[in-house]
């Protein structure tokens, strides 16, 4: 699924001809990848799931975990099909119990990510699911998360990745799945 | 309306649901009792109920259109619309959505905010159900309401997971039938 061009699984034209880009949004020079125009085309948008789900369905997958808001839109069709818990990955303040948080980059400052204490054990063999890889930052925190309280993330799953970014090199050595590339 | 009372009486699955809720009091301030469906969401069993109540439902209602309201609408909408074979549209918070938008303003207890969706997204005559994980006042609701027929569509129901006492004996959020499938735990119910 990830760059091999000649084993494409067909599906995956169909996928990408759906993700509409829009220019200089949020702000000048950014090519935006909007995937909710994939959401429209019933098709695409199973097709999308059924992918990551045939992936991972024999792999002992324990949690889903994904990243708001848009991995919380991919990650829980995927959590149901395989049999794992969701796990959502939160802006701060937004969710009621404790929590653990992992800082990271922005362009300009820091946010942070948080994670409900409790939600994942040691021992669980995450996945952690976003609409799209740029720089890894947010996805690194997500990895930190869990394996701070002792998780094993097997795999970051990606409906779009930007390779120029390098977002790849930035998972502490985990594999990538991606299915569409944009460059 | 609550399902128990709509053909769901007894049903064990709403227990499940129920049960697999925690509240948090005092989130995010005094005096609430915060329904927390994340432990919903790590009950795999339960949640799944939860999506193939809404899915049997409105399988069979042509329902072409599934709109669901950010964040916690987007947990169980696009499962419900996968299963359906509907469209889902994301309706969002201010500057998230990146093409031409419209938007609505509704009340908070201070102040407003504002839902946003993109334009060219439902047809006219479209039928559509809105889900989000909670009513309380129905402010997002209505505002969602408002969104969807403004571009023609026919909003045929609103579907949550849990339903403040407020709603309760009120079956219709702006003329528009409200679905329900529990009221709110109580703190002692979690342990």
């Amino acid at each position: 699924m990830s760059g091999n061009k000649e084993e494409e699984d067909p599906r995956i034209n169909g996928i990408k001809t759906k993700i509409r880009v829009v220019p200089d949004f949020p702000k000048k020079g950014i090519m935006f990848q909007d995937i909710t125009t994939v959401l429209l085309d019933p098709k695409a948008f199973k097709d999308t799931i059924d992918l990551f789900v045939e992936r991972y369905r024999d792999k002992n997958i324990s949690v889903v975990a994904g990243i708001e808001a848009r991995g919380f839109i991919f990650g829980p069709p995927i959590a149901l099909a395989i049999g794992a818990k969701f796990v959502p990955l939160r802006k701060p303040k937004k969710l009621p119990g404790e929590t653990i948080f992992e800082e990271y980059e922005l362009e300009y400052g820091n946010d942070r990510l948080e994670m409900h204490i409790g939600a994942v054990e040691a021992g669980d063999r995450a996945l952690v699911v976003d609409d799209l890889i740029a720089t890894g930052g947010t996805l690194c925190a997500a990895i930190n998360l869990l394996e701070r309280v002792g998780a094993e993330v097997v795999e970051c799953a990606c409906v779009i990745e930007l390779p120029e970014l390098k977002g790849r090199q930035r998972l502490k050595g985990k594999p990538l799945c991606m299915l569409v590339e944009y460059r | 309306m609550f399902a128990s009372e709509n053909g769901l009486k007894g049903d064990p699955r709403l227990e499940a649901i129920s049960a697999a809720i925690r509240v948090v009091p005092d989130f995010p301030k005094k005096g609430i009792m915060f329904q927390d469906i994340t432990t919903l969401l790590l009950d795999h069993k339960a949640f799944k109920h939860t999506i193939d109540i809404f899915v049997d439902r409105y399988r069979d209602m042509q329902i072409s259109v599934v709109a669901g309201v950010e964040a916690r609408g987007f947990l169980f909408g696009p499962s419900i619309a996968l299963a359906i074979g509907a469209k889902f549209i994301p309706l969002r918070k201010p500057g998230k959505l990146p093409g031409k938008v419209i938007s609505e303003s509704y009340e908070l207890e201070y102040g407003h905010d504002r839902l946003e969706m993109h334009v060219g997204t439902v047809e006219p005559r479209e039928r559509v159900i809105i889900i989000d994980d909670l009513v309380a006042t129905g402010g997002t609701l209505s505002a969602a309401i408002s969104l969807l027929e403004s571009q023609g569509a026919e909003v045929v129901e609103c579907a949550c997971v849990i339903g403040l006492p407020e709603v309760k004996g009120q079956h219709k959020l702006k003329g528009k039938p409200l679905y329900v499938l529990v009221e709110p735990s109580g703190v002692d119910e979690f342990c």
